[in-house]
C-alpha cells in the first residue's frame, strides 16, 4: 500500500501474456496481455505480449486462462486488534491472497472497537505491513457500537475510514440513525447498516419457520429484515444521506431495495456467499457452522438473492468472513457465535451461480470489483491505464474441492468444507506484486 | 391595530410590543436601528442617566437564566430613569405551580409600564403579552426569537459599514436551536443583506432554505467572500454524540479559525451573540482579534439598542413626546 520507500516500489516491469482480460468496469472480455510497471497497470490489450514490452519485463504466460481485477470484498471480520487467536491481519490477508481478493474492509467491531482516530490508525499501520492483500476498514457509527452517541466519523474518515458501520449491530434508535444520515451528509459519507429489527430478532438462532419449530429452536422472522430497511429508506429520503445495506437475505428486503431505487434513491446493497449458496436446510443436526447473522433463510429467499444478483439490484457480493475459534462454535446452536470464514473461497462459491447459467461473467465479477470500489471511492477493481496493478488470474473451469482444514485463516468455521465447486485462483497481484501462486502448471 | 393602520402611522414605530423581527418593515428596522445609534453617545458619557422613563416600571421577567441579557435591559432602564424589578425563575411563583398566564395576570395587576420577558419555550412571551395591558419585550423566547440582539447585531454592522445592504452575512453554528439566527435571518434578509448559514446538517434546521438564506454544510464554501462572519454558541449538551460527535470533531471542521477564516473577505468581521465556548466554536485568537472582532462592541450596542426599544414602547405614554420620524 502507501508508505514504501519509492525505490522498493520500483521494481522489474512484469507483464501477464495469453490471458482472458476481463474488465467489467468497461465490458472488456478479450484475449491479450496486461503490463505492469512500478505496482500500475501501464498497459493492457491484445497486442501485449507480441511485441515491444520494455527490457527486462518479467512475462508470464496466463495460459489462456481469466484476468481480472483483483477482487474488493467489502465485508470481513479480522479480529485484530483484541481477538488475535482466531484471526490477524496478516493470517486474513494471507487467506485473502490466495483466494484473489486483493482488497478487504474490515468491520470496526474489534477490541477495542474502531470507533476513534488511534484505531484508524492502527489498522492502517498494521497494513502497511501486511503487503499480501490491501486492508481498510470502517469506522463505528456510534461510540463503541451503543447505538446512542455519534462517534467521530468526520474525523475518522479525514484519517482514513471508508464507510461507517455499527457491525453485527443495527443502528436501532430511529433519531440516532437519522443523526448519523444527516451529519454524513456534509462529508459524503456512506453509513451501512445491518439489517434486522433487533427487538424481533431478539434471542433468535435461525430463520423463523417449519425447520426451527421441528429443532425447537427460536426464529428470526425475515420482515425483522425489511423492516429496519423500509425504516431507513425513510429515513434516507429524509435527511439525503448516503445508505448501503450489508448482507441482505431475504426476498421482501430486495424487493424494498429494488423499489427504492427504482425511485432513484441513494441506497445499494451488498450480499454474502452463503445467502446465494445455501439454505436454512443446512442447519440440519443443529450444525453451527451454518449458524450466521443474518440467519440463513428459506429456498424461496436464496433464489430470490441470486436473482438480484443477476439483475443489479445487489451491487455487490462480499464474504462476510467471520472467524471464530472452536470454543464459539463447538457449544449447543442457540449459544454459538453466528458467521463462517468466506474471504478465501468467495470467487469459486459465487462462480457457481455463473456457471448455472444465471448471470454473465463480467457482471458477477463486477459485483466484486468496480461495483464496490465505486461505492467505496477506491481506485482499484478495474483493468485501467494507471490503476493500481492489483489483479486475480483464475481458471473459470478447473473443479476442486473445498477442504476446510487446508484453508488460511486462523479460524476454520467454513460453511462450504467438501463443497465441489468449479473456478481456482492461480495468481494474485497486489500492486504490481505476486502475493500468491498456486502450485499449477501454467507457464513462467 | 391593522397593518394599514400602522403603515399609515407618522410613527415609525407603532406596535405596542416588541415580539420578533418577523414581520417588520424595513422602515421599522431602520427608525430602531437609528434611535438606538443616538443612545451610544449617552452610554458613554460620565452622566448616563436622564429622566425620560421618570416613573415608570420595567419588570424584567427571566424564566430562563441569564447574566448580559438581563443586565443590558436593567441598564438601559435605569439609564433612561425608571425604576426596575429584576424577577427570576428561581424566586417566582412558577414554581409553586403557578401557569403562565396566571404569572401574567398577577403582574398586570401591579400595573408595569414595560415587562421584558425570556422563557425557555417558544411562543410563551407572545402568549403572555396577550395578558398584559403594558408594552412587552420579548427577551428571547425558546428557538423562536431574540429581537433585541437581532438589532444590537445590525446596530454593530451598519456603524462599521455604513449599510446592511448587498453585505454578505454567514451565520454558522448551531441554527436548529437558535433564536438568534432566527431573528437575524429575518432582520438581516429584510435589509437586503445575503445571509448563508453554515452547519453540519444536525444543526440545520428542516425547510431553512425557505427561509431565503443560502445553505452550506462545508464552513470553507460556506465562509467565501463573506462580509460579516456570525459565530453561535453551541450548548454543551449537544456536542457529545448528540448532534456533534465531539467538541474535537466540532471544532476541526466547524470551530472558526484564522485557516477557516482565510476564504472570508480580507476585512472580513467577526461576531458572537455570547458567551463564548473557546475552542468549539471559535478559537481564541480570533475572538480577541481586536482588528476583526466586534465582540465586545456588540455588548456596547446591546444597553443603546434596548434603551431605544424602551424608549418606543413608552411613547404612548408620553403624550407630549411628539411622534417619531
Amino acid at each position: 500500500m502507501t508508505g514504501e520507500p519509492r525505490s522498493a516500489r520500483q521494481s522489474r516491469p512484469r507483464a501477464f501474456i495469453n490471458v482472458r482480460l476481463l474488465d467489467p468496469a468497461t465490458k472488456l472480455d478479450q484475449r491479450g496481455g496486461i503490463l505492469m510497471i512500478d505496482g500500475a497497470i501501464a498497459d493492457l490489450g491484445p497486442e501485449i505480449g507480441r511485441s515491444g514490452l520494455p527490457e527486462g519485463t518479467e512475462i508470464i504466460d496466463g495460459g489462456g486462462h481469466c484476468l481480472a481485477p483483483g477482487l474488493i470484498d467489502m465485508r470481513v471480520q479480522l479480529r485484530e486488534p483484541g481477538e488475535e487467536h482466531k484471526e490477524t491481519i496478516a493470517s486474513a490477508a494471507a487467506a485473502a491472497a490466495a483466494g484473489g481478493v486483493t482488497s478487504m474492509v474490515a468491520l470496526p467491531n474489534t477490541q477495542p472497537v474502531i470507533d476513534d482516530v488511534a484505531g484508524v490508525e492502527f489498522i492502517a499501520r498494521r497494513a502497511r505491513e501486511t503487503r499480501l492483500s490491501k486492508v481498510y476498514c470502517y469506522g463505528a457509527v456510534t461510540k463503541g457500537l451503543a447505538g446512542k452517541d455519534l462517534a467521530e466519523i468526520g474525523l475518522l474518515r479525514e484519517n482514513g475510514a471508508l464507510a461507517f458501520t455499527d457491525g453485527l449491530t443495527a443502528v436501532r434508535d430511529a433519531r440516532v440513525m437519522s443523526r448519523a444520515l444527516s451529519y454524513g451528509r456534509c462529508f459524503g459519507l456512506l453509513i451501512i447498516q445491518h439489517p434486522e429489527d433487533p427487538s424481533l430478532a431478539e434471542g433468535g438462532a435461525m430463520n423463523a419457520g417449519e425447520l426451527a419449530t421441528r429443532l425447537g429452536l427460536p426464529g428470526i422472522p425475515r420482515q425483522a429484515e425489511v423492516m429496519m430497511i423500509e425504516r431507513d429508506l425513510h429515513l434516507v429520503e429524509m435527511t439525503g444521506g448516503r445508505y448501503h445495506v450489508a448482507h441482505v437475505s431475504t426476498a421482501p428486503a430486495l424487493e424494498a431495495i429494488r423499489k427504492a431505487k427504482q425511485r432513484g434513491m441513494s441506497v445499494t446493497c451488498e450480499t454474502a456467499p452463503p445467502y446465494f449458496a445455501l439454505n436454512e436446510n443446512e442447519v440440519g443436526d443443529y450444525r453451527t457452522f451454518a449458524k450466521l447473522s443474518p440467519p440463513l433463510r428459506a429456498e424461496e429467499d436464496r433464489r430470490a438473492v441470486v436473482a438480484a444478483v443477476a439483475d443489479g439490484t445487489i451491487d455487490c457480493i462480499a464474504s462476510d468472513h467471520a472467524p471464530h475459534d472452536q470454543e464459539s462454535k463447538r457449544v449447543p446452536f442457540a449459544q454459538a457465535s453466528p458467521g463462517v470464514i468466506g474471504v478465501e473461497t468467495m470467487l469459486p462459491v459465487t462462480l457457481e451461480i455463473h456457471h448455472r447459467g444465471d448471470i454473465g461473467l463480467l457482471d458477477l465479477l463486477a459485483r466484486m470489483t468496480v461495483r464496490p470500489a465505486e461505492i467505496l471511492g477506491l481506485p482499484q477493481g478495474r483493468l485501467a491505464k494507471g490503476a493500481p496493478a492489483d489483479l486475480v488470474l483464475f481458471d473459470l473451469n478447473r473443479a476442486w474441492k473445498i477442504d476446510a482444514a487446508t484453508l488460511k485463516s486462523k479460524s476454520k468455521n467454513s460453511a462450504f468444507d467438501g463443497r465441489p465447486v468449479e473456478g481456482r485462483v492461480l495468481r494474485t497481484v497486489v500492486d504490481g506484486r505476486i502475493v500468491f501462486q498456486a502450485d499449477s502448471q501454467i507457464k513462467e | 391595530m391593522s397593518a394599514s393602520a400602522e403603515r399609515s402611522s407618522s410613527l415609525f414605530y407603532s406596535r405596542r410590543h416588541l415580539l420578533g423581527i418577523e414581520g417588520l418593515t424595513a422602515p421599522e428596522i431602520d427608525g430602531l436601528i437609528d434611535l438606538s445609534d443616538s443612545y451610544v453617545e449617552q452610554n458613554r458619557r460620565a452622566d448616563k442617566k436622564d429622566t425620560l422613563l421618570h416613573g415608570r416600571t420595567v419588570i424584567n421577567l427571566f424564566f430562563e437564566t441569564s447574566t448580559r441579557t438581563r443586565t443590558s435591559f436593567e441598564l438601559a432602564a435605569k439609564r433612561l430613569g425608571a425604576d426596575v424589578v429584576n424577577m427570576s425563575v428561581a424566586a417566582s411563583a412558577i414554581k409553586k405551580g403557578e401557569t403562565l398566564l396566571d404569572t401574567a395576570a398577577t403582574l398586570n395587576a401591579m400595573r408595569p409600564d414595560v415587562i421584558v420577558v425570556r422563557h425557555p419555550d417558544s411562543g410563551a412571551v407572545n402568549l403572555l403579552s396577550q395578558k398584559m395591558d403594558c408594552a412587552v419585550i420579548n427577551g428571547g423566547d425558546g428557538s423562536h426569537e431574540h429581537p433585541t440582539q437581532a438589532l444590537l447585531d445590525a446596530l454593530t454592522i451598519r456603524r462599521r459599514r455604513g449599510s446592511l445592504a448587498g453585505l454578505l452575512v454567514a451565520i454558522c453554528g448551531d441554527i436548529r436551536h437558535s433564536r438568534v439566527a432566527r431573528s437575524n435571518i429575518h432582520l438581516l434578509t429584510t435589509m437586503g443583506a445575503r445571509v448563508r448559514v453554515i452547519a453540519p446538517p444536525t444543526l440545520l434546521a428542516p425547510g431553512i432554505d425557505r427561509m431565503g438564506v443560502e445553505v452550506f454544510t462545508d464552513m470553507r464554501k460556506g465562509l467565501k467572500d463573506c462580509d460579516i462572519v456570525m459565530m453561535l454558541r453551541l450548548q454543551s449538551e449537544r456536542m457529545q454524540g448528540s448532534y456533534v460527535p465531539s467538541i474535537r470533531e466540532y471544532f476541526h471542521f466547524f470551530g472558526l479559525d484564522y485557516e477557516k477564516l482565510a476564504n472570508a473577505k480580507p476585512d472580513a468581521l467577526i461576531m458572537h451573540p455570547g458567551p463564548m465556548n473557546r475552542g468549539v466554536e471559535i478559537d481564541s485568537e480570533v475572538a480577541d482579534d481586536i482588528d476583526r472582532s466586534l465582540i465586545r462592541e456588540q455588548v456596547e450596542m446591546g444597553v443603546a439598542v434596548r434603551m431605544a426599544c424602551l424608549d418606543v414602547l413608552t411613547r404612548s405614554l408620553r403624550p407630549n413626546a411628539g411622534p417619531l420620524k
